[in-house]
């Protein structure tokens, strides 16, 4: 018997709802077509404060966090970035409940050289207004912008390098955090790929160390990134994380989140299209109108500005690894969804938002990673899809992208991509001088654009969906360059997506659909 | 190695070509000396406005005329003052960072600059620039005859200019940056392979916004 969350279509059914950026397109699949939904939200905790005190106080193979301080003390607290979650949660952030939690306990204890580092990594600058939702008023106010700031990868003097592991990965982390007595790190974990060793050596390293696994081999190995024992990505991570615990005094704080992206008036676009209310099919209809007559700023406003009522499902702290193994279990337990059987054909919507896209518009580029990243390793076990299947996704495909926060995008998509799409002749013939341009650097380090070589790592994030996928179909492009140039194909409807693909399937194929968001996760028996 | 062409009024620093020229005029011998230069350039004032308004190499060539009769030793010396005291204070926040980051990836670092060379040899020099392109004022006898020597570094010429730069320097073009804040340095911002529009005046944001070059604001940069 097939899990609650996976639904067979049959005659009866009623059409599904996706998304296509930010509008919601109504879509029949034909009979047999298998759905998969997220799980619903696992309750949240009733008193996450007392939940954050007791994870502190009750460590996993470490010592309490109170028993590591001592008066006069060096410490860094590295928080998460604009990335996670998505999109921001109501206030307050959960990384504002724990740093003050922790900040009374420092001050407790006589610790007041403290410093607050945003780990952005090679992410753009976080913005004031965005600090302050992160980590609340009173904390903002104290200490932004001297001790409270994001971290700057290509500040030279600010970065040091810790050593160089077994396989040769070289482990280049912030220097303030670096020196300090003690580093704890304040993560938000919304997906398994998220927190463990990644939160210290990667959100607080640069370009030096980013290479060693952020490269088309290493992309290519991961089976999926969303599950950390399968995932070359994560070995790496993890090799460079043992050095830095091997080097630094550690102390991890995970929080887990819940799947509750939409409040109470949208809750219904997570549910079985089967299941909705009279009301709710009301509800959805105005939704799907009122979108579809407002411009697109206003759109992405409606979806982007209102946080969501994330909940919080489990604190772990402690020593990395112990922790973050706690922290996985609960992620898969939210988000994993038992299916038996791998598609020839997968249908998913392409939401609006990304990890790179919050508050401003998901570029092509974005487009692609959503697609042949995120969504393609949305799995544990087996790929959702069979080696050589289609993948079909929705999305408008606009050939738009932000100016402030996306430059290096654009000569990515409109000077590189026309030359190869090839991820190892990218990677070798421009990633380096994309990551010497002295103009996007400056526009890093002081604007609020991420760094040159990031839309490289975007596309080699989608390498192991490029390499599995036979072929990936858009529906509802707005042009026809942008898709080819991601070497995809195009179909005006979801009848004509259907057709083309089932040329190179297998007679009656079996075709999945993945209803997200909100996030679900396929544990695929092959 | 590629080059990164730099201008300096608007773009490094955030003053123009007026106030180095007003700190020459207001430091002659005597104090007769300063009133009849400030005389002198009150009644090009309107000529000065209608060169700008025509060509920015016009605007150059009114302009350096105030200078006629300044001694070359002077022009020497006060430069440095000129630096220090005009330009220093007006150097944009992230200006010095911006061109160290181009030294570091390997770069040669070229001010082009419609002000005097003698001036902008200080600036290189602190920002560890390897190069200007500067206007030069034509000396006689010593003095300066408030005529500059051609070809005069403004608006298309900046382009002819960075051209021969970069070929007599052995410089492709194709992988050469160069940085500008004004829509009259449309020319030879296109030259390059990487154009960079910083502190932008609206007409060059919005061909910059058009085109996807890079918008860098060094003066909000902290």
């Amino acid at each position: 018997m097939s899990h609650p969350c996976v639904v067979t279509l049959n005659s009866r059914s009623a059409p599904r709802t996706l998304f296509s950026g930010e509008q919601l397109v109504e879509v029949d699949l034909p009979t047999g077509t298998r759905v998969i939904y997220p799980k619903p939200p696992i309750v949240a905790l009733k008193d996450v404060d007392a939940a954050i005190r007791y994870a502190i106080h009750h460590p996993h193979n470490s010592a309490p966090l109170y028993a590591r301080l001592r008066p006069g003390m060096k410490v860094t607290i590295a928080i998460d970035d604009i990335s996670l979650p998505l999109p921001q949660m109501k206030r307050p952030d959960i990384r504002e409940r724990v740093l003050t939690i922790v900040l009374a306990l420092l001050a407790d204890h006589g610790v007041d050289d403290i410093e607050l580092i945003i780990a952005t990594s090679v992410h753009r600058r976080m913005k004031g207004f965005e600090v302050r939702h992160a980590v609340g008023d009173r904390i903002f106010n104290r200490y932004w912008p001297d001790k409270l700031y994001n971290h700057d990868a290509e500040d030279k003097d600010n970065m040091v390098l810790l050593g160089t592991t077994e396989e040769g990965e070289e482990v280049e982390i912030n220097r303030r955090a670096a020196e300090s007595d003690l580093v704890i790190y304040v993560n938000l974990n919304l997906v398994p790929m998220d927190g463990g060793h990644k939160s210290v050596a990667v959100g607080l390293c640069g370009y030096r160390s980013l290479r060693a696994h952020h490269n088309p081999s290493t992309m290519r190995n991961c089976h999926s990134y969303m599950n950390p024992a399968t995932s070359a990505l994560a070995r790496s991570v993890d090799r460079m994380g043992r050095l830095v615990n091997q080097k630094l005094n550690v102390f991890t704080i995970e929080t887990v989140l819940n799947n509750r992206m939409f409040d109470r008036p949208l809750e219904f676009l997570a549910k079985n299209e089967d299941d909705l209310s009279a009301t709710e099919k009301t509800a959805l209809r105005a939704l799907r109108f009122t979108l579809d007559k407002l411009p697109q700023p206003a759109r992405q406003a409606i979806f982007q500005r209102v946080p969501s009522p994330f909940g919080v499902i489990a604190v772990n702290a402690g020593e990395t690894e112990a922790a973050h193994e706690k922290t996985l279990e609960k992620n898969f337990e939210q988000y994993c969804v038992p299916i038996t059987g791998q598609a020839d054909i997968l249908v998913s919507g392409i939401p609006y938002i990304s990890p790179y896209n919050v508050n401003s518009f998901l570029n092509p580029l974005l487009v692609q990673v959503m697609a042949n990243g995120y969504l393609f390793n949305l799995y544990k076990g087996a790929p959702m899809v069979k080696k050589g299947g289609t993948m079909i996704v929705m999305h408008p495909c606009t050939d738009l992208f932000d100016n402030e926060h996306h430059a290096p995008y654009i000569e990515f998509v409109h000077r590189l991509l026309p030359e190869t799409r090839d991820a190892l002749e990218l990677h070798q013939r421009f990633e380096k001088k994309f990551a010497n341009n002295a103009a996007y650097i400056e526009m890093y380090r002081k604007g609020h654009a991420y760094h040159p070589t990031h839309p490289f790592f975007m596309w080699y994030w989608g390498e192991a969906g490029r390499q599995h996928l036979g072929r990936m179909i858009v529906v509802g492009a707005d042009n026809e360059y942008i898709p080819k140039l991601l070497g995809w194909e195009t179909a005006r409807t979801m009848d004509e997506a259907l057709r083309m693909a089932k040329l190179t399937a297998p007679a009656n194929p079996d075709i999945t659909c993945l209803h997200y968001p909100p996030i679900g996760m396929a544990d695929v028996t092959a | 190695m590629p080059a990164s062409y730099f201008d300096v009024d608007g773009t490094l620093v955030s003053t123009n070509l007026i106030p180095p020229t007003l700190y020459y005029l207001l430091n002659q011998p005597t104090p007769l000396h300063v009133a009849k230069k400030l005389g002198k350039a009150l009644l090009k004032a309107p000529m000065m406005v209608w060169a700008e308004l025509q060509d920015r190499r016009l605007f150059n060539e009114a302009l350096f005329t105030v200078l006629e009769g300044t001694s070359e030793d002077r022009l020497v010396t006060l430069a440095e003052d000129v630096f220090e005291r005009v330009l220093k204070p007006a150097i944009y926040p992230g200006a010095k960072d911006l061109v160290a980051t181009s030294l570091d990836k390997g770069h040669e670092v070229v001010l082009v600059s419609g002000a005097l060379d003698v001036v902008m040899q200080h600036f290189a020099r602190y920002l560890g620039a390897t190069g200007v392109i500067a206007n030069r004022l034509e000396i006689h006898d010593r003095y300066a005859t408030g005529k500059l020597l051609r070809p005069v570094v403004a608006g298309p010429n900046k382009a002819l200019l960075v051209r021969d730069h970069a070929r007599a320097a052995g410089h492709d073009l194709d992988e050469c940056f160069a940085y500008s804040d004004s829509y009259s340095d449309v020319p030879m911002l296109s030259i390059v392979g990487y154009p960079v529009a910083v502190n932008a005046d609206r007409r060059l944001r919005m061909l910059a916004s058009a085109y996807h070059w890079p918008i860098i604001d060094l003066a909000r940069a902290a």
